[in-house]
């Protein structure tokens, strides 16, 4: 069946269809449009095609701290997300503990629960332990709540191995701990690679956890959000339309991972 | 096949860690939340007063109703787009079926301040959507309720949850044997019958999956409002926020808090029992 006579038989379907992909896209083409318009954020047509807002963009030292702080947190979730995420997942499929499926559904909370009461969960937490809010709080927060994710991803990772590999391993005489650095680990490589990815993403875009564990120096979302409340300019465009750029880029390469992952595991 | 030295070496820094920082900053809201403050300090008194205020005032029950209605809006209007999409991308769209799929990806990945941030613009009195209806003359003057409005905060989770309400009808939909398809419409089903009594209920636990995602999201969304909703969009998760801002009574904050919680776990538990039953065997 191609897809022009599949169309033919549901226009209505088709037209709505496009509407939706119109809806989802709009303020995306919106975004991207202004932030080369001259004469600011609004108004109909953008009328004169300028990079000056780009130029401007590149010469703003507290938008650039910004995003370098996110990076740091970011990366440094990944690394924290990633460890505790691999034993968790290692935990779950292979040790039975007391307390295994409350601590199972314990870990996904972050997912599942509204950022707000997460965040002021670690608020208290933080003001509880006398810890002055910084980017570490931020970090910790993130790394924490992003356990989720590598536990997931990496739990399903460990499902779908191959457990033949590891007791070969373990039967000729390696160590648990050399099979774990020869087998497992690699075996894993593209889930943890996806993971890592996934977790980076989240983490440079988190702001609802982030909102109330930030203390003097913000990260790249929460520098865009103090600048909403002053005047709004296509600056904010600029920066949006690259992150969007790196975003996808980043996805796509996640998702490249993700079907090498399953045609090579299926 | 795994040593007892292996299984405790994995299992317990992750315990560990999610014992001290999340258990733990979960288990200090709810006991926040008996406690009470006086003089502009927390005091440790043990009390229900925190849930008795909630229960009695009735601007708190009006908030909670007001993001009951946003929420319900938002999760309808989410299933009324996604579905049609999803059914589309399912039965229709042929050879462009994985392209579809990842155009309707993408955008899932796009920094929800950053697509707050192009509602804002669209829909403000000066903004592109006012410029537009200018321009080509459907009205002479902006138009003002379309930006700090209840409306505004559906528009702009309906735009947030979409995809995510897409995916697992999606999922579902693709699972549904397509031989059943054929057979109902051998044996002279419409395609409305065809629809209504194999497809809706085969993709039933993907629908109720997306709609729960999309409205307990919506129910403790507290940017958006922030961001587009005025004070006329105000929602609960705005309430514990400037409880625990300005106002400075964080037990009150943690009693509605526990509150959300409860019911986003309550929410939860029922729709996965209900997707249990409905799941295709």
């Amino acid at each position: 069946m191609s897809a022009t006579a599949a169309s033919r038989r549901a226009p209505a379907l088709t037209a709505y269809a496009i509407l939706v992909f119109a809806f989802i896209y709009l303020p995306i083409v919106v975004l991207v449009a202004y932030s080369f318009n001259r004469d600011g954020v609004g108004g109909f047509p953008p009328r004169h095609f300028t990079l000056h807002w780009y130029q401007q963009l590149f010469g703003d030292a507290a938008i650039w701290d910004a995003v370098l702080n996110s990076l740091l947190v970011a990366a440094a979730s990944v690394a924290l997300a990633l460890t505790l995420g691999l034993l968790a997942a290692l935990a779950l499929d292979r040790a039975n503990f007391p307390g295994k499926a409350l601590f199972r559904r314990l870990v996904l909370l972050p997912l599942i629960l509204p950022g707000i009461i997460t965040g002021l969960s670690l608020l208290m937490f933080a003001v509880f332990i006398n810890a002055p809010l910084s980017l570490l709080t931020v970090f910790f927060g993130h790394g924490t709540a992003l356990i989720s994710v590598a536990t997931t991803e990496l739990f399903a990772g460990l499902q779908k191995l191959d457990r033949a590999q590891e007791e070969a391993s373990l039967d000729l005489g390696a160590t648990p701990w050399q099979t774990f650095w020869r087998i497992t680990l690699p075996n894993l490589k593209l889930s943890l690679v996806a993971a890592g990815l996934l977790i980076f993403t989240l983490s440079m875009d988190e702001i609802a956890v982030t909102f109330f564990l930030i203390g003097r120096d913000n990260t790249l979302p929460m520098e865009i959000w103090g600048r909403l409340r002053q005047g709004i300019t296509p600056e904010i465009n600029a920066i949006s339309t690259l992150i969007f750029v790196v975003s996808v880029v980043l996805i796509s390469v996640w998702y490249r991972l993700r079907t090498r992952t399953l045609q090579s595991t299926t | 096949m795994y040593s007892r030295a292996y299984k405790s070496l994995v299992s317990l820094p992750p315990l560990l860690w999610v014992g001290i920082f999340l258990l733990l900053p979960y288990a200090l809201m709810f006991v926040h939340s008996f406690w009470l403050v006086r003089d502009g300090f927390i005091v440790h008194q043990w009390n229900f007063g925190n849930y008795a205020t909630l229960f009695t005032k009735p601007v708190y029950l009006q908030v909670l109703l007001r993001t009951m209605r946003i929420a319900a809006s938002v999760t309808f209007c989410s299933l009324l787009l996604g579905y049609p999409l999803a059914y589309y991308l399912s039965f229709h769209a042929g050879a462009r079926k994985e392209l579809l799929y990842q155009l309707v990806i993408v955008p899932l990945w796009v920094s929800y301040l950053v697509r707050g941030y192009a509602w804002k613009t669209i829909l403000g009195s000066e903004g592109v959507l006012n410029g537009f209806l200018q321009y080509a003359h459907i009205t002479h003057a902006p138009v003002g309720f379309l930006l700090y409005s209840p409306f505004a905060v559906v528009l702009m989770l309906t735009h947030i949850y979409t995809p995510f309400v897409f995916l697992p009808i999606y999922a579902a939909l693709e699972t549904i044997p397509r031989p059943l398809l054929e057979a109902s419409q051998d044996l002279g089903a419409t395609p409305a019958t065809t629809f209504r009594s194999i497809i809706l209920p085969l993709s039933m636990p993907g629908l109720l999956a997306g709609a729960t995602f999309a409205f307990v999201l919506s129910l403790g969304d507290f940017l958006a409002p922030l961001l587009v909703g005025g004070a006329s969009g105000t929602m609960i998760a705005n309430v514990v926020q400037s409880l625990f801002g300005a106002a400075y009574d964080w037990p009150l904050g943690a009693a509605v808090s526990v509150c959300i919680l409860i019911f986003t776990l309550t929410l939860l538990s029922l729709t996965e029992t209900f997707e249990k039953r409905w799941a295709f065997k």
